[in-house]
């Protein structure tokens, strides 16, 4: 199953079908991974997006305007980036989205449904891993199902057959600080699958890690994203990480605390062919070229 | 070769064993010389004969002792938890009793002490008062800010995940607090054991603070020292079973210490 997964991360014309994706998707979940968790709404075919965010404006304290206008679109099955400079306003828009907070205007669909300033229907990780200390490996991946009314066991259960696909296998019984940084994220990772939403929101997930473990985690996840059928949102200030991961790219420029809101200044597709080296062909430089102009 | 080592076990048990030894030969000589005399300052073996001849009588007044701490402690401890949760869950309730709990530990404990006798009679009812009002300080303070210590993306995590509040205290906050709770315990036994002798000292019928009133009265500083050792060792005693309870308590621990090791 494995196979058919990576297959569908490297389509060659970079735009990767998004209704292929999820349909591939489906029957994977369906024969490999019937454990996991509650049920995913999958749009993939209606063509309406996993996830929008409609003329969102964000403040962080009601009155100075930190974001504005921002419109966001991610495909079931796709994997997007939006990238900025620290502190124009990143993390304030991923709040929005995962609902902790209500936006001054705009809305948050999923799947069309309206879901601003409604938490717990994404699924979201962050650089730190936040993997609580006093807990197993197990436990923790398993906290949102035993949060959402699971018994530990079954919930266990649940999680153990997933181990081996994310890379865990022989972890489940030990502590966050006995695993290295690129094990914890996976374990993190593991841990959103499991929140059952099928989209989902990472702020600068692998940036922390060390480069060479940067770039295996990246591919793996892209995969992994594919193979599971989610769709995800990645904030980063890194434009490597944006553009070896992005199918496209919203590059977000502004000086909020200078007064000046942050925008959506344009949006880059990344042409994502088939390569070893993804991160040495010319489509990935010109990607880069793009999106670095657009930073300004 | 400039490797910086650990010491090794049995020099940290060895040099500090080494030292007490050295400066028990000290105080044996500087009385046997004459240096001091004998009716004011015991030999360390005078001291030693005192506690095997007491020993049965120590004994009695020992458990009377540690019954009051131990009461006193527990009902300190289950009143600092429910503070700190109120604390943790109301900023009200936060601001009105953060500066009080400050106030109230700038009171001297051998002040109140003869009060609560006068108000509380010679029982042992005034001694577990006292243990209570210096324990309960330093659990709520430590679990209070233990409670705090909780990375706010971690509940913000948890949000995401339809945490209940309760869900959020269980899971996060209170795994959080057991490091600092733990050193709040292992202070709060120490007041505990000292707290009940001092209430004992200023009034009562039993306990190791009566027992050194009357060897004092009767200048058997003797007996008096081997009170003090066995109030030493009964505060030790405490603070290893602190230890063990918190070993017990946070496994993940052990885990954090042998990767540290390695």
């Amino acid at each position: 199953m494995a196979g058919a997964g990576e297959k569908n991360v490297q389509v060659a014309d970079g735009t990767r079908s998004p209704a292929a994706s999820s349909a591939d998707a489906r029957s994977v979940r369906g024969e490999d991974c019937p454990s996991a968790g509650a049920s995913r709404p999958v749009g993939g075919g209606t063509g309406i997006p996993a996830l929008e965010a409609r003329d969102l404006t964000l403040s962080w304290d009601g009155e100075h305007v930190v974001v504005q206008g921002v419109d966001v679109t991610v495909e079931p099955g796709e994997v997007c980036c939006l990238v900025g400079r620290s502190g124009c306003g990143k993390t304030t828009i991923l709040h929005a989205l995962a609902g902790l907070t209500m936006p001054m205007s705009g809305r948050v669909l999923l799947h069309g449904e309206d879901v601003t300033g409604r938490p717990g229907r994404v699924s979201y990780m962050l650089q730190k891993d936040l993997l609580l200390p006093s807990h197993r490996i197990i436990d923790n991946v398993c906290l949102p199902l035993v949060l959402a009314g699971m018994k530990k066991a079954e919930a266990r259960e649940k999680a153990a057959p997933l181990f081996e696909r994310f890379g865990l296998a022989g972890c489940e019984l030990k502590w966050p600080s006995e695993l290295s940084g690129g094990m914890r994220q996976r374990a993190a990772f593991l841990r959103t699958y499991l929140m059952g939403a099928d989209v989902t929101l990472l702020d600068e997930p692998f940036s922390a890690l060390d480069a060479l473990t940067r770039v295996d985690v990246r591919r793996w996840f892209v995969d992994v994203v594919a193979e599971l059928g989610l769709s995800a949102l990645v904030i980063t200030h890194d434009v490597d990480e944006a553009v070896s991961m992005a199918s496209r790219i919203y590059v977000l420029a502004g000086a909020p605390a200078a007064g000046e809101p942050s925008h959506v200044a344009g949006i880059v597709p990344v042409n994502r062919v088939a390569s070893e080296s993804f991160e040495l062909t010319d489509e990935y430089l010109a990607a880069k070229r793009r999106v670095m102009a657009l930073l300004g | 070769m400039a490797v910086r080592t650990e010491p090794t076990r049995a020099r940290r048990i060895l040099t500090p064993l080494v030292t007490i030894l050295a400066l028990l030969a000290i105080w044996q000589a500087v009385v046997s010389v004459g240096l001091v005399p004998n009716f004011l300052l015991p030999t360390p073996v005078q001291v030693v004969q005192a506690l095997v001849e007491d020993a049965a009588l120590l004994a009695s007044h020992c458990v009377a002792t540690l019954a009051e701490a131990a009461a006193g402690l527990a009902v300190g401890v289950a009143l600092g938890f429910v503070f700190a949760v109120l604390m943790d869950r109301f900023e009200g309730f936060y601001l009105a009793f953060e500066p009080l709990m400050t106030i109230s530990q700038t009171i001297p404990t051998v002040a109140i002490a003869p009060l609560l006798v006068l108000w509380l009679g010679y029982g042992a009812l005034p001694k577990i008062v006292l243990v209570i009002i210096s324990t309960f300080f330093p659990i709520t303070v430590s679990l209070a800010s233990g409670f705090r210590s909780v990375d706010p993306d971690v509940v913000d995590l948890m949000r995401t995940m339809n945490a209940s509040r309760w869900q959020i205290f269980w899971y996060a906050k209170l795994p959080a607090a057991t490091e600092q709770f733990f050193s709040g315990l292992k202070i709060s036994a120490t007041y505990a054991i000292v707290g009940a002798v001092i209430a004992e000292w200023l009034g009562g019928n039993e306990g190791l603070g009566v027992y050194m009133t009357r060897v004092r009265k009767s200048f058997s500083y003797d007996r008096m020292f081997a009170a003090i050792i066995v109030i030493s060792a009964l505060s030790l005693a405490l603070m290893k079973l602190v230890e063990l309870a918190q070993c017990a308590c946070m496994p993940w621990k052990r885990a954090e210490r042998n990767n540290n090791d390695r």
